[in-house]
């Protein structure tokens, strides 16, 4: 550092002690078991797997042409697409919901939240095996409907894509919920009250003054739907009757039963590099939001 | 077997000690003193009664450290990572023996300190993917068949095909097990070949039959296809023979039959870790479970069979009665074809026919 500046160093000197304290153990951990488990993915997907598992120590490229073969991004496609189902159900969910808790009464807001958060309070394999009770042929929503004569025979709820998305949207709701609350709560009521003197109807001021201002709320929730259902296994494994195969189940299966860590390692590298691209989204979205917010010139 | 056996506390025995810690009849050879070391096992979950570790330390004076794995998949994982080692003795499925042996991690077994080793039936001598027990010691066996409701199953499926041309009655009605070893199981029996082939021409045959097969589904199901057989969701599952006693001991309308096609013959094992600083009491121990009071324990709780004609001799005629599969002999048994390990290019073909079918 130059000793010119030297008042300026030692104000910025002071900061560095509260700096570590803050930052250390956030980055420490970031850095244990984020980047060197990335870093280790990173160099075995370059390598072979050996004989009887394992890994074998010779460069080669084979795994990621093999990640190319239709199988894979067929079951990449069909990951992207059950995820992006499930987001955006959750999103036809969850904004009306979070609306709700915004505009209630601030006696009634924080019930409602635990409410909202009230299912993390259980495991989430075994209410993911209570779906499996109530999805059932002879579970309880067939046995309610064919007794009030709705249907003659059990509806094929279980199984299916649509029992691993609706076992999606519920699994991560509330990651939904959440963002989007925090968002409204953040807004006020201000600005709806501001568009109702200037004659705006309701659903004008929703759609063009609630829903922009709450947008990265809306994209924070999206994020944390989509990211955790992309890489699922436990869902579409139980619900889906192994029937329907999502990107996570492959990635298990190659650590797993294939013991091929190298490919399983270039697939979950897959999922790692749709992510940025969905990262890289809501940093678009955000940076659109804020110059909403600061007033571009018109 | 190389699914875990997470379920079946509520069957066979208790575990409330009832086994009596009984003097060694087989005599130790070496004596040396293992009490006050510690010993690490890794074995499924629910895989033996909590009275024999007990009993074991309190004869022994050795402490038992028992981790769980879920997997054969799981503790190859974990001993990959570790570069195995972290375990004295870790239990698991036959081809699993020749993967530990070919990465050096599974040390040779030295008989002359298990003198009990002679309880084992001959057969379980001769498995394929250790002759001879050079460094595996089976712990119990079995195979894996049809299990299915015979009150609503019309007539006793005597062949694989059931899976794959259905009767009326049990179209989308069955389960089969999802595991890439398994599930292509009863395609290549049906058709006549190895149930360890690496062919591709015939994996791909074994795979287009699966997959019309899977039309007749209701799931793939490794965990919980008896209580689906229980609740009759199901009607007709593949199923290992202890997992569809699990569902015997709450429907007595629930029998097993070995296809006419045969099957294959799965062995859980005992491997001793090349990397042990404690072999001694590894021996000892695989020497404890091979008593034919401690066996019988272990048979009565988890309702497999054990290749060892004096435990199974000892077995209350009572629970074989309850739990037939518990009769199939040794040479029944060993009419099927055991596991092996399929090797780098087989393991690609078999998963990605897996996944190929699942997809």
């Amino acid at each position: 550092m130059s000793t010119a500046a030297a008042p300026a160093r030692r104000a910025r000197g002071r900061v560095w002690g509260p700096r570590v304290v803050l930052l250390g153990p956030g980055t420490a951990w970031w850095l244990v078991f984020f980047l060197v488990p990335v870093g280790v993915l990173i160099a075995y997907s370059f390598f072979s797997r050996g004989p009887y598992g394992g890994v074998i120590y010779e460069p080669t490229l084979k795994n990621y042409v093999r990640a190319f073969d239709p199988l894979y991004i067929g079951v990449l496609w069909t990951s992207v697409r059950i995820a992006t189902i499930a987001t955006a159900t959750s999103l036809l969910l969850a904004y009306p919901a979070a609306l709700f808790i915004a505009r209630a009464s601030s006696r009634w807001r924080v019930p409602l939240l635990v409410l909202v958060i009230l299912p993390f309070w259980t495991s989430f394999l075994i209410r993911t095996y209570a779906w499996m009770l109530l999805l059932n042929p002879a579970g309880l929503i067939n046995k309610v409907l064919m007794g009030i004569g709705v249907i003659d025979e059990p509806l094929p709820l279980l199984y299916n894509e649509f029992a691993v998305t609706l076992g999606l949207v519920y699994a991560y709701l509330p990651l939904m919920v959440l963002p989007i609350y925090a968002s409204l709560e953040r807004l006020g009521p201000q600005a709806s009250e501001a568009a109702a003197d200037l004659y705006a109807t309701p659903v004008q001021t929703l759609r063009k003054v609630t829903i922009p201002l709450t947008l990265p709320g809306i994209v924070a929730g999206c994020i944390f739907v989509f990211v955790p259902s992309l890489g699922n296994f436990i869902v579409p494994d139980l619900l889906g009757g192994g029937q329907t195969v999502m990107i996570g189940n492959v990635i298990q299966q190659q650590f797993l039963t294939a013991r091929d860590w190298p490919f399983g390692a270039v697939l979950a590298m897959s999922v790692i590099v749709l992510m940025f691209l969905v990262l890289a989204v809501q940093a678009q979205v955000l940076r659109r939001t804020q110059e909403v917010e600061h007033g571009r010139p018109a | 077997m190389s699914v875990a056996v997470i379920v079946l506390a509520a069957c066979g025995s208790d575990d409330g000690g009832e086994t009596p810690p009984a003097a060694s009849d087989g005599g130790t050879t070496e004596p040396v003193d293992i009490s006050g070391t510690t010993l690490t096992i890794s074995n499924w979950d629910a895989y033996m009664p909590k009275s024999v570790v007990k009993d074991f330390e309190a004869e022994t004076g050795v402490t038992v450290e028992y981790a769980i794995h879920t997997t054969n998949e799981d503790i190859m994982g974990k001993l990959t990572a570790a570069n195995g080692t972290g375990f004295d003795l870790v239990f698991v499925s036959g081809p699993f023996v020749q993967a530990l042996n070919g990465l050096g991690y599974a040390a040779e077994i030295d008989q002359s300190q298990i003198p009990n080793i002679t309880n084992l039936d001959t057969e379980a001598t001769e498995l394929a993917y250790d002759p001879g027990n050079t460094h595996s010691v089976p712990y119990t066996w079995g195979t894996t068949g049809i299990c299915y409701r015979t009150d609503l199953v019309p007539q006793t499926p005597s062949t694989w095909e059931a899976f794959h041309t259905p009767e009326p009655d049990t179209e989308g009605k069955m389960t089969m097990l999802g595991t890439d070893r398994w599930l292509l199981q009863p395609a290549l029996l049906s058709l006549g070949y190895s149930v360890n082939t690496t062919d591709p021409g015939e994996i791909d045959e074994a795979k287009a039959w699966t997959m019309e097969a899977k039309e007749n589904l209701l799931a793939f199901d490794d965990t919980t296809f008896y209580a689906k057989l229980v609740s009759g969701e199901a009607s007709l599952v593949q199923a290992w023979d202890g997992w569809c006693e699990y569902g015997r001991a709450d429907e007595p309308k629930i029998d097993f039959v070995i296809p006419d096609e045969g099957s294959d013959l799965w062995t859980d094992t005992m491997v001793v870790m090349e990397s042990s600083e404690n072999k001694a009491a590894a021996y000892a121990f695989i020497d404890y479970i091979l008593r034919p009071e401690v066996g019988k324990s272990i048979v009565e709780y988890t309702l497999y069979k054990m290749p060892n004609a004096e435990v199974m001799a000892a077995v209350s005629p009572k629970v074989i009665q309850d739990f037939p599969t518990l009769a199939i002999t040794p040479t029944e048994l060993f009419e099927q074809e055991a596991q092996t390990d399929l090797g780098e290019e087989g393991t690609i073909l078999w998963t990605e026919a897996a996944t190929e079918i699942k997809a």
